[in-house]
């Protein structure tokens, strides 16, 4: 056995035994995630992709900051069941602006790719607050303190300009109105022509019943509400999409 | 001055902590670097109490250095305890949802505290101490740097504190097992840094011609970290002095390479680190050599070029392109040869010492782990398999198969490792008791299996229940009922889980008496000593 005896030269240096491991644990990555970044197929064309609007974005961080994404996945997958029962299988597409990504493993509770619009703000703010006083199966812990959190509005342009850093296309109008346009998606009193244009289709009102403030829970309802409406699946060519 | 430098320099550090408390910009981030304070603040006071201005004794150059491996035995064990009662309280809140306390005690942010916990904290604290243990011995040569094993020790350690109490606060990156935010990464990228020099300097300066090969696994697991960590923690805070932070990729690139990360914090931190663990202390116990040289070498070099290639199979049939999918899949499926290859190395090392077996329940924990070892690679690359994987995926299956790895191979070669080394570093004689240990290894194996086949059936079961249709096309159950369903499974496995704390618990006190230096009065193991024959 020539080769084996070869071996005992990397045994016999150290350096050598650290650059050839790490030479070798390198290729996988290289091979499988650097083709996503320039492969042109790997994100479908989809129409109606636009960043989270301030208070959607908000509430995204209160999902991420209380694990949602260890019970419910976002993520259907091509199965006739998933999409039976949740709606249309998940593009990348649809998280393309995720930083970072939510899809999940494992569902404890259900799929929540799509979950906007299914549900009054009501229902979300009860079962948010009291899982089982609506589904009594459900093993949920209670959020209700978020009804009482108020969130931070002042700063909070800084968020978009986090995510402009990491490649998320907010305008500079975008960022100067961050805070406004926060305040207003929870004002049902508010002029929201503005923040339509800016972030079409984005749902408007007062989630959490209290009007006064701004509440982590008016956020999360907010995020709640618009995932998984925003794409057009009218104008989607699946076989072009397919990859 | 004893301790003269690091008082001043923590004492800097404490300061710009206080600063950061006051200055902080989100209420989490002030939170958490008032627990940094305090933290490094009682550091300090312990400094300050154990200085001396008498002149050091000289250090012996050519003895081994074992203070930060006794203190890395002692933080093992507890964190082992600490992660594990976690896991048993989120098993508890999912089978009884009262339990949790909002809004720090809720399911969400506990089960960070229990992954990090059993995996970074116990497990993290085993590889770290017995690497030291290994490399110096199979070197014969003093750990390298002076007081940098120290600096390694303590930084570890205030790196699981800062990200055991962030996530109580609320404070996350959402990757799973990667959750720290950015300021802790940081402080561990530097922490690691300085075990690879710790480790490297070790081995440059041996006097074996050989670098054995439990080494190999140690070296590869602790550069292999370092750059998964540094990758997939690469993000944009939102404040320097704020706790937000978002992560560099979005999507599909982001999960990539998250699950690049997290199935190898699985290959390597869990398996390669491990097998390190198995290739010293397995013949050490047995007391006879490595089975096979040359399998340790091509499994060793498959082990590390496979592994990393497998992430996206926790990626199956979502939108992830289908080449990367089944590229993953086949490189899972591949992996199943060289991680038997290791149990082979492993189980075979017994060859003519199986008889140890029955007499020593040390040697049994430590066959008991390369056999669970041998299981769950052989379950990771079926359940890999896309038409397997679209029924297992999103279910408890997956829990459980983790489960049989982290408790049945991690947990009892560590264990093995800990009661091997514990009388070797105090300089008993023996365990304070051989008995406790076969409690443990009992109460432990059936733990396992209670776990393993609870979540067996409960994920099936709920797999199978989320695609069932009747006879008109109808999907049967609604998911609340899918949930409800479950209830028994979740009582049963927390029951398990607890059995396998009991017996960790049980460890505890075995090994502090061991600390303390007493012997239990006990019936030797059967067969261990020779029965008297009568004289013809």
């Amino acid at each position: 056995m020539g080769l084996m005896d070869k071996h005992a030269i990397i045994e016999k240096n150290a350096t050598l035994l650290l650059v050839g491991s790490l030479l070798v644990v390198t290729v996988g990555g290289i091979v499988e995630i650097a083709p996503l970044f320039y492969l042109d197929n790997t994100i479908e064309k989809v129409e109606g992709m636009r960043p989270y609007s301030p208070l959607e974005l908000a509430g995204r961080n209160v999902y991420v900051r209380e694990g949602c994404y260890l019970c419910h996945s976002q993520m259907i997958r091509p199965f006739r069941d998933e999409v039976e029962r949740y709606g249309h299988y998940s593009l990348a597409a649809e998280s393309m602006y995720d930083h970072p990504f939510q899809w999940g493993s494992k569902r404890t509770g259900p799929d929540l790719a799509r979950v906007g619009d299914r549900y009054s703000n009501e229902w979300h703010v009860q079962h948010l607050a009291e899982p089982r006083s609506v589904v009594p199966e459900s093993i949920m812990p209670s959020y209700a303190f978020l009804k009482d959190t108020a969130i931070d509005v002042k700063d909070f342009s800084t968020h978009l300009i986090a995510n402009r850093r990491v490649g998320v296309p907010y305008s500079d109008d975008m960022i100067a109105h961050a805070g406004d346009d926060l305040t207003a998606q929870a004002n049902p009193n508010a002029d929201t022509s503005d923040l339509e244009g800016r972030y079409p289709k984005a749902k408007l009102g007062d989630f959490d019943g209290n009007p006064q403030q701004v509440t982590e829970m008016d956020a999360l309802v907010a995020y709640l509400q618009m995932l998984g409406t925003l794409v057009d699946f009218k104008t989607y060519d699946e076989a072009a999409g397919y990859r | 001055m004893k301790f003269g430098t690091e008082i001043v320099v923590m004492c800097v550090f404490t300061f710009l902590a206080l600063v950061a408390a006051g200055f902080g910009v989100d209420e989490p981030f002030r939170q958490h670097m008032w627990v940094l304070f305090f933290v490094l603040l009682g550091f300090v006071i312990v400094l300050l109490r154990n200085t001396s201005f008498a002149p050091a004794a000289p250090v012996d150059p050519s003895a081994y250095m074992d203070g930060p491996i006794r203190y890395g035995a002692i933080a093992t064990m507890f964190w082992g305890v600490v992660g594990m009662l976690v896991g048993v309280v989120i098993a508890l809140q999912l089978a009884y949802p009262d339990l949790n306390i909002e809004p720090w005690f809720n399911l969400g942010r506990l089960r960070p505290l229990h992954t990090s916990g059993v995996v970074f904290a116990f497990g993290g604290n085993a590889l770290i101490c017995t690497s030291m243990y290994v490399v110096q011995r199979t070197s014969r040569a003093r750990l390298f740097g002076g007081n940098l094993a120290w600096f390694v020790f303590w930084g570890y350690q205030l790196f699981i504190v800062m990200a055991a109490t962030g996530y109580l606060l609320g404070i996350t990156e959402s990757r799973e097992y990667a959750e720290p935010e950015w300021y802790v990464d940081l402080w561990l990228t530097i922490v690691w840094v300085a075990y690879l020099v710790l480790f490297l300097g070790t081995i440059l300066k041996r006097k074996e011609p050989h670098i054995y090969v439990a080494n190999w696994f140690y070296l590869s697991f602790i550069v292999t970290i370092a750059m998964l960590h540094v990758v997939n923690n690469l993000s944009m805070p939102v404040s320097l002095l704020g706790s937000k932070s978002y992560s560099a990729f979005s999507g599909v690139q982001d999960a990539l390479t998250q699950w690049w990360y997290g199935h190898n914090a699985v290959g390597f931190f869990l398996t390669a680190g491990f097998l390190g663990m198995m290739y010293y202390f397995v013949p050490k116990q047995v007391n006879r050599p490595v089975y096979s040289y040359r399998l340790s070498i091509i499994h060793f070099w498959a082990l590390i070029f496979l592994y990393i290639w497998a992430g996206p199979h926790h990626l199956h049939y979502t939108a992830l392109p289908d080449w990367a999918q089944t590229l993953g899949m086949v490189f899972s499926i591949m992996l199943w040869m060289p991680s038997w290859g290791g149990m082979i190395n492993g189980l075979m090392t017994l060859s003519g010492a199986w008889d140890k077996l029955r007499t020593d329940p040390i040697v049994r924990m430590m066959v008991m782990a390369v056999a669970f070892y041998g299981m769950s690679t052989f379950e990771g690359p079926m359940m890999s398999i896309k038409a397997v994987n679209s029924l297992s995926h999103y279910t408890d299956w997956t829990i459980g198969h983790v489960h049989s790895g982290a408790l049945g191979w991690v947990g009892m070669i560590s264990f093995g490792a800990i009661y091997y080394m514990v009388p070797k570093l105090w300089n008993r004689e023996r365990l304070y008791s051989l008995r406790l240990v076969t409690w443990h290894f009992w109460l432990a194996t059936l733990g396992i299996v209670v776990y393993a086949a609870v979540m067996w059936v409960s994920g099936i079961m709920q797999g199978l229940m989320w695609r069932e249709y009747d006879e008109q096309g109808f999907l049967v159950y609604s998911f609340a009922e899918t949930v409800a369903a479950m209830h028994p499974y979740y009582v049963m496995r927390a029951a398990g889980g607890a059995m396998y704390l009991a017996g960790a618990v049980i460890m505890a006190w075995n090994i502090t008496m061991t600390i303390l230096g007493y012997q239990r009065e006990e019936e030797p193991m059967p067969g261990s000593v020779p029965a008297l024959q009568p004289a013809q």
